[in-house]
């Protein structure tokens, strides 16, 4: 469903004004997004409201890698592959994820249920390899322990 | 005020909150609510307790027994025996804190014993969410006692004097950084908490934040009164939710009881703090590049000079200090620059907050003085290497620092010594490698990192890292050549001396260490050798087929 560009707009404004103002705005305009991304209306937007040149907005959004500028699935799994994570078998996680979801990392499954990213340390090394579905992180985890996590998500999403 | 007989201490930290800890709870307060017992236990959510790898657990005081790996089920029996008999249940105390039979108090045990809590002191024994529990645990008498007795100027002598160096990773002295910042003309000044923790392999201002916030606010608001700052901003990492929701609370908690806005404490000094959450950038953790994010830019650090004492914050003066760094003001202040400089070596007083991953028994948070041995860190604390394999290497510093090998063991660690080693103490990840594991294969994962992560303003860093993450991959197939090995020092060297930010100045250390103290292994892959057996599809020789 696309919002009507209003709506949107009434969404940024308060943070118009506000000094360094414009990644709150970006924040705010992708959390509530439902591919979980921000489009070139939305960048536009942003520049107009900022008063700001498009390439601006356009250039900050993508340095950050919490933002996306392609759709992206409703759950966005986060695979650290940083060395400490590496050292106890990320990689191996990561394949696991890839073969299950039948996706390569930066990709996004069919059913548009997820994205899968890799992406760098979580801060949560105590507990390696990790990784991050929406804002849960997972820990200490064994690729055999992925298919019925993913299943909880996948009964959710049916429920 | 109500008293309880026994208290249950549960660690809520990230690590444990991954394994758990808030079902264990949920269960726990069920049994306890089933046998009557609400009004005599109370249950506590604290900050992390430091042993990370046996989580979930809790700790029961008085006695001060620690229970680990623990499950839902497992909470009947800790009410049943331990909370209504008063006997103990063994089978759930670590090995290490159940010697012979006997319950050892939790500061006798290998892990807790050798180190000393300063900046963790809280951790794991107040309740993070409670202000009650901070002041009452001594909090804000030294920021009190700094507002009243002494004049800023005395309080940066006194920083100076205690010789605190910045625990972000660069170790430069932070009283000679607020003098530049309290000199500097320009108002308001500004002082920004960098918490923007990125360094793969660390996890400390995270579990700091969580486990004791007003200990940064008490730490900042000191900061900002010396410096004469009247805003501050604490810039928080975007994934870190925990540690945005407890320092949001702490700081609303300051603020509606006088510590922190108009007048703070009653004094004619004022002070704010804003929480701003960052958006995925680990060069942001350099100071020039978080105060470009904080303004809404993109993350590129800065030309210096102009330092940001001079023109930072909207070209403001302003003075950016690590999580780390700020938690250890109070304690200065209450005790004495003296008593701060006996813990330590002289050149680097006090104590360092590690965090141990990779292939070692406890992973997990540990606070030590600065100058013990890797060896006591890793053998005595961490409990040694697991699975029965051999230590290979510690690499120092999170992914920009170097790798040491086993005849390190017995190096101090402390800012100059590492140094000197080629590594550095950095941010305090300890990353502990076993003998499985090939120098070259982690080297390139390195790499890979720093790949990601250059954010491409400068030539060097932006080229350098590819560049050279091609070159060692190009060794790990073993098609690494002579001409390769003198392409991959000169880029080194050309990284380090011309890079913008300490991203591009420190991406080659890892590889530098790696053929330093790890030459034979690295040759070995020129000859088609993989001595770990990791590289060339883990067969250990592009000749076997």
């Amino acid at each position: 469903m696309i919002e009507a560009p209003n709506k949107r707009s009434a969404q940024i404004d308060v943070f118009v004004g506000q000094p360094g103002g414009m990644l709150k705005a970006l924040h705010a305009l992708q959390s509530q997004s439902e591919a979980n991304f921000l489009s070139p209306a939305d960048i536009k937007l942003v520049a107009s409201k900022f008063g700001v040149p498009v390439a601006k907005v356009w250039g900050t959004v993508t340095f950050y890698s919490l933002f996306a500028t392609t759709p992206r699935g409703r759950h966005i799994i986060r695979v650290c592959e940083n060395a400490p994570c590496h050292v106890v078998g990320a990689s191996d996680i990561l394949a696991a994820l890839e073969q299950h979801l039948k996706i390569r990392a930066g990709g996004t499954t069919t059913d548009g249920l997820f994205t899968l990213e890799a992406t760098s340390c979580l801060g949560v090394c105590g507990v390696a390899p990790a990784i991050m579905i929406d804002s849960t992180v997972y820990g200490n985890l064994t690729k055999e322990q992925l298919p019925a996590l993913l299943a909880e998500y996948r009964q959710e999403a049916q429920a | 005020m109500k008293y309880y007989r026994a208290h249950v201490l549960i660690c809520s930290g990230s690590n444990c909150a991954i394994k758990g800890c808030q079902t264990i709870k949920d269960a726990l307060v069920a049994v306890l609510n089933k046998h009557e017992l609400q009004s005599e236990i109370k249950v506590v959510d604290t900050g992390c307790l430091g042993w990370c790898e046996q989580g979930p657990s809790m700790v029961i005081y008085p006695e001060g027994v620690m229970y680990s790996r623990l499950k839902n089920s497992d909470m009947d029996e800790i009410v049943t025996e331990h909370l209504l008999k008063g006997r103990f249940v063994h089978r759930l105390m670590t090995q290490s804190t159940d010697t012979l039979g006997l319950a050892s108090p939790l500061n006798m045990t290998p892990f807790f014993q050798k180190q000393r809590r300063v900046v963790l002191k809280n951790c794991g024994l107040i309740n993070p969410e409670r202000l009650e529990d901070y002041i009452h645990a001594g909090g804000y008498t030294a920021l009190a006692t700094a507002l009243d007795k002494y004049a800023p100027e005395e309080i940066i002598a006194m920083v100076l004097d205690a010789g605190l160096r910045g625990r972000g990773g660069a170790g430069f002295l932070t009283g000679k950084k607020w003098s530049y910042t309290k000199a500097a003309l320009g108002e308001p000044k500004y002082l920004i908490c960098n918490a923007d923790e990125g360094e793969p392999g660390t996890f400390k201002d995270r579990l700091i934040l969580e486990g004791d916030p007003h200990l940064i606010v008490e730490g900042m608001a000191i900061a900002a009164y010396a410096i004469g700052a009247s805003k501050g901003i604490i810039y928080v990492r975007g994934e870190y939710d925990l540690s945005i929701k407890r320092m949001e609370q702490a700081v609303l908690q300051a603020r509606e009881n006088g510590i922190l806005g108009e007048g703070v404490l009653g004094s004619g000094f004022n002070f704010d703090i804003e929480v701003c959450a960052g958006a995925g950038a680990y060069v942001c953790g350099e100071e020039t590049a978080l105060i470009e994010s904080i303004e809404g830019n993109r993350g590129e650090p800065r030309f210096k000079p102009p330092y940001p004492a001079e023109k930072g914050l909207w070209g403001l003066p302003t003075c950016v200090n690590n999580v780390e760094t700020l938690a250890n003001i109070p304690a200065i202040i209450e005790n004495s620059p003296t008593w701060y400089r006996s813990l330590g070596t002289e050149n680097s007083p006090g104590t360092k907050v590690f965090t141990l991953t990779g292939n070692i028994t406890n992973s997990g948070l540990i606070e030590v003085p600065m100058g013990i041995t890797l060896r006591e860190i890793i053998y005595d604390i961490g409990g040694g290497i697991p699975q029965g394999r051999r230590f290979k290497m510690a690499q120092t510093g999170g992914t920009s620092g170097g790798c040491l090998a086993e005849e390190h063991l017995d190096l101090p660690m402390d800012y100059d010594s590492l140094a000197s080693h080629g590594s550095s103490l950095g941010s305090g990840a300890l990353l502990i490698m076993d003998d499985s594991h090939c120098i070259l294969d982690l080297t390139h994962c390195f790499l890979k990192f720093f790949v990601h992560e250059s954010c491409g303003k400068c030539t060097p860093c932006r080229e350098g890292t590819p560049a050279l993450y091609k070159l060692i991959g190009k060794m790990t197939a073993g098609q690494g050549n002579q001409d390769d090995l003198e392409l991959i020092h000169r880029l080194a060297r050309t990284m380090q001396d011309s890079s913008l930010c300490a991203l591009g100045q420190t991406a080659p250390v890892p590889v530098l260490s790696a053929f330093r103290h790890f030459w034979p292994e690295v040759e070995a892959h020129m000859t088609g050798n993989c001595l770990a057996h990791k590289c060339f599809s883990g067969r250990g020789s592009k000749h076997d087929h």
